[in-house]
This record gives C-alpha cells, structure tokens and sequence, in this order.
C-alpha cells in the first residue's frame, strides 16, 4: 500500500504541476484549466499548474467585491468531502507528500508530545480567521478582502512559486521584502519540523484537511473495522503517525487514509472499502457477496 | 445489526452532501464565480509567493 500510495501521490503531483514552459519560462499557465480545481492545496501561482487552488479560490471570492458568499466552494468541499474526506491529504496533495519524503530523512521522530491533540485544533481556528471571516470582513474602501491565509501563512504558495518564480524573475527578485522573508522562514521552519514530526503542516495548521477531516467519519470512502475480527491488540493505534485510534473512533478526522493501520492489522480487520450499508464483516467477504 | 444501521445512516448523510455540494457547485458557477477564481489564477498571484 505504501508504494502505491506514494507512486499515486508522485503522479498526482506531477500532474497537477506539468505546465513545463512555465518552468524554463518562469511564467504561469493562463488557459481554460484554470476554470477547474484540484481538491488539494497547490498555488496556482507555481509555473508549472494547470489548475485551480481551492483555499486561494475560495478567499478571492468571498473577498471580492461582488460575492460575501462562495457557493461553488461551499459545494466543492462539501462533495469532496464526503466522497472521500481526507484521503486528498492522504494521496492526492503535493505537499503533504513532500513532508512525507522529507519525514523519512533518518532521525529523532516526536510521535507524540503534550499539549498534540490541542494543538491540532489550531488549523480549526487558521480556517475560520484567515480562509473565511478575515478575506470577508477585514475590505478595503472599494470593498476589496485580502488572501490572508496565502498571503501570511501558506507554505506551499512560497515553495511552489515564492522560491521559482523571483528565481527565473528579476522584477520580481528586486520587490522581495519583509513578507517574504516571513513567508520563506515559514516554509523553512516547516521542513525542517518534517523530519521529525510526521506531516506537521497537516496535523496542525492545513485549513484544507480542518474541512476535510470534518467529513472522515462519513465519507463515502473510508477505513472501516470488522469488530468481528478485531482483537483489540492496539497494532492499528501503534502504527498511526496521526494519532487515530480507528477501532474505538477516536480523532478520525485527523485520519489521512495512509493505510498504516490496514497494513499493521494483522486479523485483516481494518478494510478501506466505499460504503455498502454492510455488517463490516460481509463487506470484505467477497466469496459470499458472489454467492460461491 | 446497530453497527449496520449507523453505516446506512453515515452513508445516506454522505450522499445528501455529496448530492447537495454538485448542486451549489452547479449555483456558483451559474452566477459566475468561476469568473473571479480564473481571473486571479491566470495572473501571478503576489500575495501567494510573498511578494504583494
């Protein structure tokens, strides 16, 4: 499962960033792609995307003049939510990949600390104050908001276009200020806090996966336990780098879908299936679903 | 057979959403939303990288 699941997140990466000409050129892409989003966190200002960033497009709508309310965002999120939660961290989100690779660099690693589980709420309060209520309130005379969470705090804005595009850019070197060294400090503190805290951007500041995570215990697509099977021998809570306890449901919205927990499992009572409204036990049962 | 009906419950609330976000997707693209995502995509966005 781990190979796939990274082979899938290099591929989901790679895709959602091909525009190569905007590499070589240090220019973005500004055709009709851009219409759609990805679900996970990628700035469309990286020379490479090809589309959309949902947290980015949903500022600049409730922060623009015409709109206080974005209707298709509150829709995009509330589909992909329950689709399939948070599986988008899991696999499909640029970032949470690279602090994945970087967290594999050998050293000490801080699974758990106190005062973990609190701050993972932060993200709760990064989501309501930067994402919605600051772009939405805090306008200018014509009525303008800002990206506030782009512009303070977003660590895959600065990597994917504050690092390559003043590099390739010398308009854009020659403006770098205060706020970019901010930013980039950010960035810097981030990685480095990777190797040795599993995806800490995820756990604790990711405005995305606060929305996404809402949804981990209904989505259509998720992790489940046949409590017929399971022993009850924490393999499951041992192995997950998140802090989910999946057989007695707790923190599951902090569950990123990497499959750790399948993989530790050894009754073969944690299965990732959609959801059929089965006992957990005949969902996995496939022999007696084809009646053989 | 309680378990059972708790993951009917969950996925019916799962569908309700997933149908009801299609839908308001569907309301902002028709009232023109879509319009001010791709005109700040298209340009370089200076807040983003750490610049405006």
């Amino acid at each position: 499962m781990g190979k796939v699941r990274h082979a899938i997140q290099a591929a989901a990466s790679l895709a959602a960033n091909s525009y190569v000409i905007g590499f070589l050129k240090g220019k973005i892409y500004r055709g009709s792609l851009k219409n759609l989003c990805v679900p996970g966190l990628n700035c469309y200002s990286c020379p490479g995307a090809l589309f959309s960033c949902p947290l980015g497009g949903i500022q600049g709508v409730i922060g623009s003049r015409q709109y206080r309310l974005s209707l298709f965002f509150i829709g995009f999120f509330m589909a992909v939510g329950a689709l399939c939660g948070r599986f988008v961290c899991g696999f499909l989100c640029p970032f949470g990949f690279l602090q994945e690779l970087i967290h594999k660099i050998p050293g000490k690693k801080i699974r758990h600390f106190k005062g973990d589980m609190l701050l993972r709420y932060l993200k709760y309060v990064i989501l309501a104050l930067f994402v919605l209520l600051l772009p939405m309130f805090a306008v200018d005379a014509f009525g303008q908001g800002e990206a506030w969470f782009c512009k303070y705090i977003c660590p895959a804005g600065t990597l994917e276009g504050g690092v390559i595009l003043p590099l390739l850019n010398q308009g854009l070197r020659a403006a770098i200020g205060a706020l970019y060294r901010w930013k980039i400090g950010i960035l810097v503190v981030l990685l480095l806090l990777s190797i040795a805290v599993y995806r800490p951007f995820c756990k604790y500041l990711c405005p995305l996966g606060a929305i996404y995570g809402l949804f981990n215990r209904m989505a259509l697509l998720r992790y489940r336990v046949d409590q017929e099977r399971c022993t009850q021998c924490g393999a499951c809570r041992k192995a997950c780098q998140m802090g989910v306890d999946i057989t007695k449901g707790m923190h599951l919205s902090e569950c990123v879908f990497c499959g750790d927990c399948k993989a530790a499992c050894k009754t073969g009572a944690v299965f990732f299936d959609a959801a059929r409204g089965k006992k957990a036990g005949d969902a996995i049962n496939f022999k007696k679903d084809a009646g053989i | 057979m309680k378990a059972c009906k708790k993951a009917w419950k969950n996925s019916l609330w799962a569908l309700l959403f997933l149908l009801g976000g299609v839908a308001l997707m569907a309301a902002g693209a028709a009232r023109g939303e879509l319009g001010v995502v791709l005109a700040r995509a298209t340009n370089i966005c200076m807040e983003c990288i750490g610049i405006g």
